[in-house]
Parts: C-alpha cells; sequence; structure tokens
C-alpha cells in the first residue's frame, strides 16, 4: 500500500496497480475506454488523461494518461485540472467525429459505456462539420450484431477475442480513421467466447442478436442474480425480464468462477424458456390424446395414481436442489433416483469423493489461472466446461508474467507483458483422446484412448510418489512422456491436474486425483479440479439415490405404479429399448418439466415447472459451491418452481402417508433449505448460498429493477389501466418492482444488476468492488461446501492410491472404441432448445482417424441400429477408435462402446 | 579508405559504376573495419569507439548511437538471441539519402551492420527495407549473398567464433514502420501499431528478444569510424555533433539533391552553394529543414548550422537532414494540406487523437485551400496543433510530427490563411474563387 494525493485529497492505494485503477478505486470518474480490468492497460484511446505533477513544487505537471502510468509513491495527480479535462473533452469530440447520432436507436443506448463518458466529460457539443465515414456491416452469425459505424475504435473487441480468448477469426483490419473491426469476410464468429463482445465492446458496435429481437431498455427490465444451468461451472449471470419474459443473460461477476466472461452457451442458451417447445400447461393422455387439462384435473388425476400403488420419483441433475430434495420427501429416501445410469452416478459421486480426499487444493476457476503448470487428463473442457478452458487458456501467461516481472514491466500492462513474453513456453500439458481447442496454446498433447490415458496418469504419480502403485508395460516413449511430465509437475509452485466424466472413466478420474494427491505430499498448492455434466450433478452427487438400472429393475418386476420424473429426459440416459420398457411395465409416468422432451410424449400426466429464470434454487457446481438463482420472471398460474409442484401433489395425498410430513408445511424456499439441512447435513450450508427471502436493507426489500423503469401501467392498459400491485414472492428478498434498497454494498449474491451514479453500464460494476478484479464489496456469492478447511482436517489420513489400474486399450477386430465426441454446442441438453444455439450446432459427423476413412459417409453400428454418418478425419485420433457426437446419433449414447463400422453400402452405387 | 576521405559515407559511390563488388569494396578500404573488429577489438571497445565518435542517429531522432547500444544485455551472441535491424524503411517525405547508400554501396551497411551487431553480440541481422524501394532490395541480396559467399556473413566469421547473418524484410509499406516499434510489430507479422515503452526494444524487441534498431546512414558510419578513430570522425562536425552528414534539397532550387557535407554546415550553403540557390524567378519563402515531420523555418533563420542542437533553437529539427523548400509562388495552406494529408493516412489507427484528429486537420486545410473555410476552423486548427502537438497526449511521435509543419505554418501564414477566408479562395490559384 501507499498513499498518491488525487486533487488534493490524500488516498491509501495499491501500489502494483496504475494510476486509472487506482483513481476508480478512490471512487474518482475518470473516464476510460481501452483499459479493461481483465484486458489490463494498452494506452490506445488517451481518454484517462490527467496531470501528473513531479513533487509539491510542480505548478505545471504533465498530462499522462492514467492507465499507462503505474502508481508510485506519493503521486501528485490531478483529474480537475482544466487541460486534462480539456483534453479529455477532445478525446470524446474526436470519438464523435465518425460515431452517429443515433443514440434513441442504438440498442447500446441507456448502458452504453460511451454514453456514460461522454457525459463525463462534459463534451456537448460536436464542432465537427464535414462528412462521416461509414462502413459496411458484417453477418456475424446468430449471437452478435455488427454495426462498425458506431466504433470509436478502442481496440478491446481485437484484444479480448484474440489475446485473451485465443480467437482468430475476429481481426483489426486497415488503418487511421478507417480501421474496421470485424472478419475476413461474412460469417459467424467462431469462437466459443464471442458474445462477450457485447459487454466487451464499450458502445453498440456488437450488440446481442437474440435480445435484439426482443429488445427493451435496460432500464426497463427486471434483473435477477442467477446462475448459469448449461454446464457445471456454475458461471453467475444476471438475468433479465420485462413484460414477465426473459429477455437476455449478462455476466455477472464472481471474483473465483467467470469474473468478467462467459461462454456463448450460456449466454445464448436461454432461448429454450421461450421456446415453442415450453410447457405453459398440465397435460394428460385423455383418450389416446394428450391434451392441456385444468390444474385441478391434473391433480385429482394424480392423487387417484399415487394411492393405488408404489411412487417412485426420479430427480435430475438439472434440477435445482430444491426440487431433487422436495421430490425425495415425496417418495422417501427408498424410492428416489438420481436419474442418472450407474456409470454416471458412479462418476459423480467418484468425483465428489476424490475432491473430499484431495490433500492439496480445490482451485477456483480465477486461481486457475495462475497455475503454472497444468495437465490435462482426457477431458475436452473447451466443450464441456468452457470457461473453466478460459481460464486453462490465461494459466499458459504464467511465464510471461515472471519474464515481465524480471523485466520490471507491471503484469497490467499488456501489449508489453505479451511482448516481452511472446516466446516463453507454455505451461499446459494435454492428454486427450481427440484434439481440443486448447491444442494450439499446449507445450505438448498426447491423443491416446481413455484407458490409456489414465494409465499415463497412474504411471506419472508413480513417478512423482514412488508409493503410488507403479504401470507396468509402458512402451519407451510412453515412459519418457511420463518422466517429463512428472518432472514439470514437480517444478511447479502451482500444478493444477484436470480431469472429468466426458469419457465416463472412473480410471482417469482416479489417476488424475492419484497425480494431484502425489504432488500434494510436497507442494500443498497441487490443484485438483473434476468436470462434472450438470449444473447439478454435484449436489445430487451429495444426495445419491437409486440409479436408472436399479429403477429399471423394480419396473420390470412390475413393482411400480407410479413414476415422477423431474426435469428429466430419460431419453438421453436409457437406450430405446428400456424406455419402451419402462412405458409398457409403468401404468403412470408423471413428467414435471419446462420443456416438451422426447420423454413427455409418453407421460401419461405433464405437469409445467418454472424454467430457472422463473423460480428461485440453488445448485452445487462442480466444485462443491452451492450458488442460489432468483426469479427475473414471475410465470402465470400453473407454472411454478419444481417444489411447489411438488408440493402440490403432496396435499392430494394422505399425510400419513408421506415419508417427511414437513412437506406439506414448507412456506418458502428458506423452509425446503432448513428441511433439506435436517435430511442432509452435508448439503446444510447451502441455505447460506445467499441471504434468506427475510433479508432487508434498511427494512427495504432489494429493488430489481432502475428506479427509471417506466410504463408498469402503460405496458397492460390494453388490459386494464388499473394499477396492478407489482408480483412478488417469499422466497426473495427481492421486490418485483423498483422499489426497495439497492447499493454496491449489498450482498454479492443479490446484485440484479449494476448501475451507479454516472455509470449505467455494465462497467459499473467497479463500483461494487473495493479493488477493482477483487472481490464483491458485499462479499461473496455462493458458499462452498467442499471447504479446503475440510480437507485439511482429514489430511490426518494418508492418502491411498487405488491399484485399480485399467489393462491398456487393444484394439479389437471388426469393431472401434466409440468416444463421445462432446460438442459446445449439440451436446448439452437445454441450449438445444435455444433457437440460436440449435442454428449453431453443425450436423452429426463420424470421427475417424486421418487415414482410416476408406469412404465419405460410413454406418455405425449402435444399441439403436445402424446410422449412417459423413466422416470427418480427425488428425491424432487414436487408431480403432471412432469419435461419434453424444446425444445427437444415438440419443442415449453411452460410451465407451465398441461398435462395428462399415462402408455405407449406397456409396458405391451413387458414383 | 586508405586515406580517410572528407566524404567516407559517399566516397565509393559511383553511379556510373554501379554498386562495388566485394573485390572492388576491399580495394577502396572496404572490409577493413570488420577485419580489426573482430580480430582485436572487444563489443565493449567498439561501443566505446563508437559513444566518443559523436555519432547520433540519422533516422531523425539523433540518439546517441553508442548510447543506445549500452542499453543492450551484454551477454555473448552464442547465449542469446539478439537482433540487430537496419532501419531502411525511408518514407519521410522529401528524404532519399538512405536509398542512395542503399543503391550506390550495400556492402558498407552490410560491413556497418557487422560492426553493430558485433558490438551489441547479435547473430541476427535484419533490414527493414522500404517496400517501394526494389532495386535497392535487387543490390542488396546481391550484397548480401557475396558477402555470405566471401565469409563476412554466416557462421564463425574470420574464425573469430562470431556468428551473424542479415535476413531482408521489403515492408507492406505503412509510414509508420519507420517508428522503431512499429517496425518491430510489423515485423513480427502483426499491425504496424508502435509499442509503449518500457521494455524498450534494447532490452525486449523483436519477438521479446532484446534488439536494436539503426538507420541505415547510421550503420553506414560505423566502418569509417572504426577505421579512422572516433576523433577523426568527431572533428568531421563542425559543430557540436561528430561525422559528416547526407543533406538534401528539394523544391524549386536550381539544383535539387543530396549532399555528403559536415555535419553543422550551415542551411544557406546548403542551398545556396549546393543547391544553387533558387530557380529564376521564384523566392525562397520557408523550409522544412528535415522533413515533413520538422516545423518551418522562414528566411531569417537561414544561417543556422544544420546539425541537431541548432536547428532545434531554431524552433524545428534536423530530422533527416533533407531540406523541402517552399518558395513565393506556391501556397503554403496547399503544401500543408498535402502533409496533412500524408500524416492523417499515415496514422496508424491506433490512438484516437491522431486517427480522428488528423483527418479533421485535413478536412479544415481542404475547406479554406477550396474557399470554402470559415473562422472558426482557424480555431480548430489552433486547438489540434495545441492538443496534438504536445508529446506524451498521443502514443507516439506521429501526430506531434505531423503537427510541427501545422503550427509553425499556423503562425508564419496567418495572413494566407485569413485571406484565404476572407476572399473564399486560394489567392495564389489564379481564377480560383466563389
Amino acid at each position: 500500500m501507499t498513499t498518491i494525493r488525487i486533487d488534493g485529497r490524500d488516498w491509501p492505494t495499491r501500489s502494483d496497480i496504475n494510476l486509472l485503477q487506482a483513481c476508480l478505486e478512490a471512487g474518482a470518474n475518470l473516464p476510460y475506454f481501452c483499459w479493461h480490468p481483465e484486458l489490463g492497460s494498452v494506452g490506445a484511446c488517451r481518454q484517462c488523461a490527467i496531470k501528473q505533477f513531479s513533487g509539491p513544487e510542480d505548478r505545471k505537471g504533465r498530462i499522462v494518461m492514467a492507465c499507462m502510468t503505474p502508481v508510485s509513491e506519493n503521486a501528485i495527480i490531478s483529474i480537475d485540472d482544466p487541460e486534462a479535462r480539456d483534453f479529455r473533452a477532445s478525446v470524446i469530440e474526436w470519438m464523435m467525429v465518425n460515431h452517429p447520432y443515433d443514440c434513441p436507436v442504438c440498442e447500446e443506448g441507456g448502458e452504453c459505456h460511451l454514453q456514460d463518458m461522454t457525459v463525463m466529460t462534459g463534451h456537448n457539443t460536436r464542432r465537427y462539420r464535414f462528412t462521416k465515414r461509414t462502413h459496411r456491416n458484417q453477418d456475424l452469425g446468430p449471437f452478435v450484431k455488427h454495426e462498425m459505424n458506431r466504433c470509436i475504435a478502442c481496440y478491446r473487441c481485437v484484444r479480448f477475442y484474440r489475446d485473451y480468448a485465443g480467437g482468430d477469426d475476429l481481426a483489426a483490419f486497415a488503418s487511421h480513421d478507417n480501421v474496421y473491426f470485424g472478419r475476413a469476410e461474412d460469417g459467424t464468429l467462431q469462437n466459443a467466447f464471442s458474445g462477450n463482445l457485447v459487454e466487451i465492446c464499450p458502445t453498440g458496435v456488437f450488440t446481442d442478436k437474440p435480445f435484439s429481437a426482443v429488445y427493451t431498455r435496460k432500464w426497463d427490465m427486471r434483473g435477477a442474480p442467477s446462475v448459469c444451468v448449461h454446464c457445471a461451472v456454475g458461471c453467475n449471470t444476471i438475468v433479465n425480464a420485462r413484460e414477465e419474459t426473459l429477455r437476455r443473460v449478462l455476466n455477472r461477476y464472481n471474483t473465483d468462477i467467470n469474473r468478467y466472461v462467459l461462454c456463448d452457451r450460456g449466454r445464448f442458451g436461454h432461448g429454450f424458456v421461450n421456446a415453442p417447445t415450453r410447457i405453459r400447461t398440465p397435460l394428460r393422455i385423455i383418450d389416446g390424446q394428450q391434451v392441456p387439462v385444468p390444474t385441478a384435473d391434473a391433480l385429482t388425476a394424480f392423487a387417484h395414481m399415487a394411492t393405488k400403488g408404489r411412487v417412485v420419483g426420479i430427480a435430475s441433475s438439472r434440477a435445482a436442489l430444491e426440487t431433487c430434495f422436495s421430490l425425495w420427501a415425496l417418495v422417501g429416501a427408498k424410492h428416489f433416483s438420481t436419474g442418472q445410469t450407474r456409470q454416471e452416478q458412479e462418476c459423480a459421486e467418484l468425483a465428489h469423493a476424490l475432491l473430499t480426499r484431495h490433500p492439496g487444493a480445490l482451485p477456483t476457476l480465477h486461481e486457475m489461472e495462475s497455475a503454472d503448470a497444468v495437465l490435462v487428463l482426457g477431458e475436452d473442457v473447451c466443450a464441456t466446461a468452457p470457461r473453466l478452458g478460459l481460464s486453462l487458456h490465461q494459466s499458459v501467461r504464467q511465464a510471461s508474467f515472471h519474464t515481465a516481472d524480471n523485466a520490471k514491466v507491471p503484469r497490467w500492462m499488456d501489449a508489453a507483458v505479451r511482448t516481452l513474453g511472446s516466446e516463453c513456453p507454455s505451461t499446459l500439458h494435454i492428454l486427450t483422446p481427440a484434439p481440443t481447442d486448447l491444442d494450439s496454446v499446449a507445450a505438448e498433447t498426447f491423443h491416446a484412448a481413455p484407458d490409456d490415458i489414465a494409465r499415463l496418469g497412474f504411471a506419472i504419480a508413480h513417478e512423482i510418489d514412488p508409493s503410488a502403485p507403479p504401470v507396468t508395460d509402458l512402451t519407451p516413449d510412453d515412459a519418457a512422456r511420463v518422466a517429463r511430465l512428472a518432472q514439470t509437475l514437480m517444478a511447479a509452485r502451482k500444478p493444477l491436474i484436470v480431469s472429468g466424466m466426458q469419457y465416463g472413466s472412473r480410471a482417469l478420474m482416479q489417476a488424475t486425483s492419484s497425480i494431484a494427491a502425489a504432488l500434494a505430499r510436497t507442494t500443498p498448492a497441487a490443484g485438483l479440479s473434476l468436470v462434472l455434466p450438470e449444473c447439478n450433478s454435484m449436489g445430487l452427487a451429495m444426495m445419491g439415490g437409486l440409479s436408472l438400472e436399479t429403477v429399471m429393475e423394480q419396473a420390470r418386476a412390475g413393482e411400480i405404479f407410479t413414476l415422477i420424473v423431474v426435469e428429466n429426459d430419460l431419453t438421453r440416459h436409457l437406450d430405446p429399448a428400456d424406455v419402451a420398457d419402462l412405458v409398457a411395465t409403468v401404468p403412470n409416468i408423471v413428467v414435471i418439466d419446462h420443456t416438451m422432451t422426447p420423454l413427455c410424449q409418453h407421460a401419461s400426466l405433464v405437469l409445467p415447472i418454472a424454467a430457472f429464470s422463473e423460480c428461485n434454487g440453488t445448485l452445487v457446481n462442480q466444485e462443491g459451491r452451492a450458488q442460489r438463482f432468483f426469479q427475473a420472471v414471475f410465470p402465470p398460474a400453473p407454472i411454478q418452481a419444481g417444489w411447489r409442484w411438488i408440493q402440490t401433489l403432496a396435499r392430494g395425498l394422505d399425510p400419513s402417508t408421506l415419508p417427511v410430513t414437513g412437506l406439506i408445511g414448507w412456506g418458502s424456499l428458506d423452509a425446503v433449505l432448513a428441511a433439506l439441512a435436517t435430511a442432509f447435513p452435508g448439503l446444510a450450508p447451502a441455505a447460506m448460498a445467499a441471504p434468506g427471502g427475510d433479508y432487508r436493507i434498511n427494512g427495504e426489500k432489494l429493488r430489481s429493477q432502475t428506479y427509471r423503469a417506466s410504463g408498469r401501467t402503460v405496458i397492460r392498459s390494453f388490459v386494464s389501466v388499473r394499477d396492478q400491485p407489482p408480483p412478488a414472492s417469499p422466497d426473495t428478498p427481492f421486490s418485483s418492482s423498483m422499489e426497495g434498497a439497492y447499493e454496491p454494498d449489498m450482498p454479492g449474491a443479490l446484485v440484479s444488476f449494476y448501475q451507479t451514479p454516472a455509470w449505467n453500464s455494465v462497467q459499473a460494476l467497479n463500483r461494487f468492488q473495493f479493488e477493482i478484479g477483487g472481490p464483491l464489496r458485499g462479499g461473496p456469492s455462493g458458499i462452498c461446501l467442499l471447504s479446503p478447511a475440510e480437507n485439511k482436517n482429514t489430511q490426518a489420513r494418508p492418502y491411498t492410491y487405488t491399484t485399480d489400474i485399467p489393462p491398456p486399450y487393444v484394439p479389437q477386430a471388426n469393431v472401434v472404441l466409440v468416444l463421445p465426441d462432446t460438442r459446445l454446442f449439440g451436446s448439452e441438453e437445454l441450449s438445444m432448445f435455444s433457437p440460436p444455439i440449435m442454428e449453431r450446432s453443425s450436423a452429426p459427423t463420424l470421427g475417424l482417424p486421418a487415414n482410416t476413412a476408406t469412404s465419405d459417409r460410413m454406418m455405425l453400428h449402435l444399441e439403436d441400429g445402424p446410422h449412417v454418418l459423413p466422416v470427418k478425419p480427425v488428425p491424432g485420433l487414436p487408431a480403432d477408435t471412432a469419435l461419434c457426437p453424444a446425444h445427437m446419433v444415438a440419443r442415449a449414447f453411452r460410451f465407451p462402446r465398441m461398435a462395428r463400422l462399415e462402408d455405407f453400402p449406397g456409396e458405391g452405387e451413387r458414383t | 579508405m586508405t586515406a580517410a576521405s572528407e566524404r567516407p559515407l559517399t566516397a565509393m559511390i559511383d553511379p556510373a559504376m554501379g554498386p562495388p563488388d566485394c573485390a572492388t569494396y576491399e580495394r577502396a578500404g572496404g572490409w577493413q573495419a570488420a577485419r580489426l573488429a573482430l580480430g582485436s577489438l572487444t563489443p565493449a571497445e567498439i561501443i566505446d569507439r563508437v559513444t566518443r565518435s559523436k555519432l547520433r542517429g540519422r533516422g531523425g531522432a539523433g540518439f546517441g548511437t553508442g548510447q543506445k547500444w549500452n542499453f543492450v544485455p551484454k551477454e555473448p551472441a552464442s547465449e542469446r538471441r539478439k537482433y540487430l535491424i537496419a532501419n531502411a524503411d525511408e518514407m519521410e517525405p522529401g528524404t532519399f539519402k538512405d536509398r542512395w547508400l542503399l543503391e550506390g554501396n550495400p556492402l558498407q551497411l552490410v560491413e556497418g551492420m557487422i560492426l553493430a551487431a558485433y558490438a551489441v553480440q547479435a547473430a541476427h541481422g535484419i533490414v527493414f527495407l522500404r517496400g517501394e524501394y526494389q532495386e535497392a532490395c535487387v543490390r542488396l541480396h546481391r550484397a548480401i549473398g557475396e558477402a555470405r559467399q566471401q565469409g563476412w556473413l554466416g557462421e564463425n566469421i574470420l574464425g573469430s567464433g562470431f556468428s551473424f547473418d542479415i535476413h531482408v524484410h521489403s515492408s507492406a509499406g505503412r509510414y509508420i514502420c519507420g517508428e522503431e516499434t512499429a517496425l518491430l510489430t510489423a515485423l513480427e507479422g502483426r499491425r504496424a501499431t508502435p509499442r509503449s515503452k518500457p521494455p524498450f526494444p534494447q532490452t525486449g524487441g523483436l519477438w521479446g528478444a532484446p534488439s536494436v534498431v539503426n538507420n541505415v546512414e547510421t550503420l553506414c558510419n560505423l566502418p569509417h569510424i572504426i577505421v579512422n578513430g572516433p576523433e577523426w570522425f568527431a572533428g568531421l562536425g563542425l559543430g557540436e555533433d561528430g561525422g559528416t552528414k547526407i543533406y538534401g534539397v528539394s523544391g524549386r532550387v536550381a539544383k535539387p539533391g543530396a549532399w555528403e557535407l559536415p555535419i553543422g554546415t550551415p542551411l544557406r550553403q546548403i542551398i545556396e552553394d549546393h543547391a544553387g540557390g533558387m530557380r529564376s524567378g521564384y523566392q525562397l519563402r520557408a523550409l522544412l529543414p528535415g522533413g515533413a515531420s520538422t516545423a518551418f523555418i522562414d528566411t531569417t533563420a537561414l544561417d543556422v548550422a544544420m546539425d541537431y542542437g541548432s536547428v532545434e533553437k531554431a524552433g524545428s529539427r534536423l530530422g533527416t537532414g533533407m531540406a523541402i523548400i517552399l518558395d513565393d509562388r506556391t501556397c503554403p495552406i496547399g503544401m500543408i494540406r498535402n502533409l496533412e494529408h500524408f500524416f492523417a493516412q499515415e496514422s496508424c489507427g491506433w490512438c484516437t487523437p491522431c486517427r480522428d484528429g488528423l483527418p479533421w486537420v485535413e478536412r479544415l486545410l481542404d475547406a479554406i485551400e477550396d474557399g470554402t473555410g470559415q473562422d472558426e476552423d482557424m480555431e480548430q486548427l489552433d486547438r489540434h496543433a495545441r492538443m496534438l502537438g504536445a508529446p506524451g497526449r498521443t502514443f507516439c511521435a506521429h501526430a506531434p510530427g505531423a503537427m510541427a509543419p501545422l503550427a509553425s505554418g499556423l503562425k508564419l501564414f496567418a495572413a494566407d490563411f485569413t485571406a484565404h477566408i476572407q476572399q473564399g479562395r486560394c489567392p495564389h490559384h489564379a481564377g480560383a474563387g466563389p
């Protein structure tokens, strides 16, 4: 810490930052464009000019760019200096030379950083009297709109897209005042993080295309803190709604997880909520036809079913804890299934066990960015946990930071650090069956079958800790690779080993855990991270329950009369034959879901549940962090939260038959969580993931709209001109309107939008942090259930290495090992109901090693029959393996699986 | 070079003969310096000699060459990757001195690069050549090929243990590439955008490695300094600075051209004795002493000595030493407009004031010259000259350079500006007007 003087007032400040950051942290309104907390300083826009004085005697001073000037002991600066003010106003005026006068029709209007900064500088009259330069805009695909005429050339977009996110199809073209940011030609932006351009761009060049179709001003929308449901990373989001429809998803800063960046699946996957596939009323089969019925009718039907025989409940790893738990309370532990296959469930429970046992660190995504050696074992994190992949991508910069430190160049001096580090070796090592998007920044990649990768992993663990079981019969190449990787990891101060469930391999996860544990003996910071498939996989693993195989056995034995399936499309887990068996043997299948999944057509009763944007609940991410999502939408009845549906069903039953008596009396989400804490002590802290529904600031609820929200009476005047009371829910501390408290210090879990005086864009976020890029003023969002402290306690017990090392993969005649080709767009269930994501998902292909494809199309025999697929050569794919898109070809594709591969017979005749 | 020449840089240049080959070059005294340096001098001794010679960078900034080298980490070339780069991206309007050296005696540059590379212990040499210099490119390639064949480039030169080779990079062409950090960025295959310092190129330059960027003329001086000694070189200059300088004059003089003269030769002498004075019917009105990015000086300053310090005292810069003459029959505003058009077009587009300010200036000048200027336009020109002219406000020196002729022109030609706006036409343009 040091002290600097800003306009005559002394401020304590950090010494390793620049003057712009120091001014902003001191609460000053100093405008800027090209600087971004995550991208650092490059000094392009010249907007943050201030006066710096050489000492108390210096009256003249000199203009410096605050973002490019390090904080120095007792620095004396002035923001108010007339010359500096004049220059800043000039910079805006120059930007306005070509910026159009289109604020009223621009979708950035009202949350535009350029608007905020323009007002901040005081510039209001353009003196430029000549013609403006115009550009041609591009079609950049389904996610991002392009309006280049608004560009002020701050270069943030390309710095984010290329330097930070590793994309290569967006670039700066041309020069002088004709500089153009776009693609070489029209076409879809390929990077998985393209949607962040919407927030990175300080004005309206890149805007949210799906939002554009249902556009409304920021100030007219209700906001709610939420959690992404499209993978298990648990990125924090803000959902925005108006007229009780979800309009868009924005990034919500969580210092440990997603920070400033979301992946495109998370940002644009929400389309399933408003898709035509949405279920809005109860449906019942009457005379063989599924027809909408009144709720009362549905409830009567259920009461009838439930009294006649055993009720079994199937939960889902994409349903909230409260929903799963209420189902558990309705059917009882003995009849509660996790809705996963045995393999999925065992893997998830193993992940939980391994993380709990790990003697080292369980790093957050942010901590992963500073890992100095990373080994990924058999997981394409870019597809299964994209945001985690981006953190690993950042970790490769560690070496350049050390070079910069040695050269005394501050780490935030972005261009300089990248120049100095341009030939620093990567610290990322990837062992996967198929190539991944991270391969291009990896020091080493190696492709092998999952079992062979696991063997390498076990061998590395043995190399690090000789007491770990050895792996015999390694080839000399593999032995050398093992020795090299072990050396690299042992030399690191903060090594990280990553794996996951993508290939359904317990051995892979165990090998990963063994390496991390072996390292942790001497390196306590040795990190372990395991990627799980769904947003609540970990929560469900901590609850436990029957596997789908057990449910199938009971069904075939005729023991199930009614099956309640909550938010789970069983056709993704069970082969078509099993689904047919289930339908044939279980008289009543009740599906409670928000989306018409293929399972719904087999249901005798379908009940419409609230989507994540319409209810409140808790999800446990893959690192064991419980996080609360809140509703931005108050859905019309009968749509309601899952636990309320289950409570409603329970009310129709004889209370004495219920395993958990409290179920009927739960009045709010907090009551559900209290009951959950009793039944599952391990999940008890989940109640503290966010303040409860009774939380108040100065006796007030928190507002979820800006004070500028308009038209709440007018908007429904075609129905009635009477003012309606805003909707309310006992589950949240939010008011649904502009009334209530809102301040930068409010709890981090309850930030529903970012706005502070003079800052209307997302960059108002700076005001919610004491240190920019640090924790939120109001404290963390969410709570870790697997705390490192807990791991320390178990350290007394020595880590026991598994001795269950798989044999090498041996190709068999006439069959190939089929592995899932998990895709960023196409593999995840809910996002595939979202129109823009559907548009981005490409047609299924069959990936084969580059030299084995004998024709353009081949036939793969899976359990549900033959599939003819176009062949895509995959360089590096191990021999006798094939990549098949998960859930796109065979819906319930289980893996790894041996399958027969044939030339497509029609191929010869066609030519 | 047997007898120390008073025009060492151009002594061997004979347009009729073409550039000397290795043998001719050696007969005329070439390679002596390289032989001496690699045979018996340490890198530190070379740096010392060059520092004492008072050689300052001939690209325009005038930084001490020995001083610049001193910042380079001292590891031997075999232990650390370092680069020596010849800045041959000569794009300053009115400047063609490096072209003369490149086309006339490319081996002199090769030898100079060997010396500089040995001094800073760089194994990799690059000539960053202006794209349009196609003849120079051919001759450089020929010279480098021959030098390599004769063992002056490559592994273990003269058995000294020092290895060095030169690669010629023909620029894709932008003025900003002449700025040393933009040059490095361009060499890396990226947009030619200047870089912030630190890191300075000497410690973190091309691909992060220590790099020295020297102007062609600067490098060509080195063999002569090594052979004839720093005192001889320092003594060649008439004032504070050492050596000779290639001066040039373009515009309506009797004999436009370039001449190697002692550094510090008075401007009047260059114009009157060497360029033959003004063409008949034309009067000298003002001039840019060292290229387009230097400030105008008028006839009252003609006796200024053309060295770094004196020209600066006269309110301008020595720059490249290649003067552009404004005569009394040419519209000064037309000339400034032409210059600002060039600078606006050559802005790299990185920082706001330069990218969007220079085109505004250009359009204001267009309007004034075309007769549609307004009184407020003068305020805008003043504001731009003030805002863009001070260093530190823009990312690099491009905009301050662009403002030098404008700011000085606004003072010197105030009456012309007023006349244009009041008459609604260019008074120099017969028949023009509303």
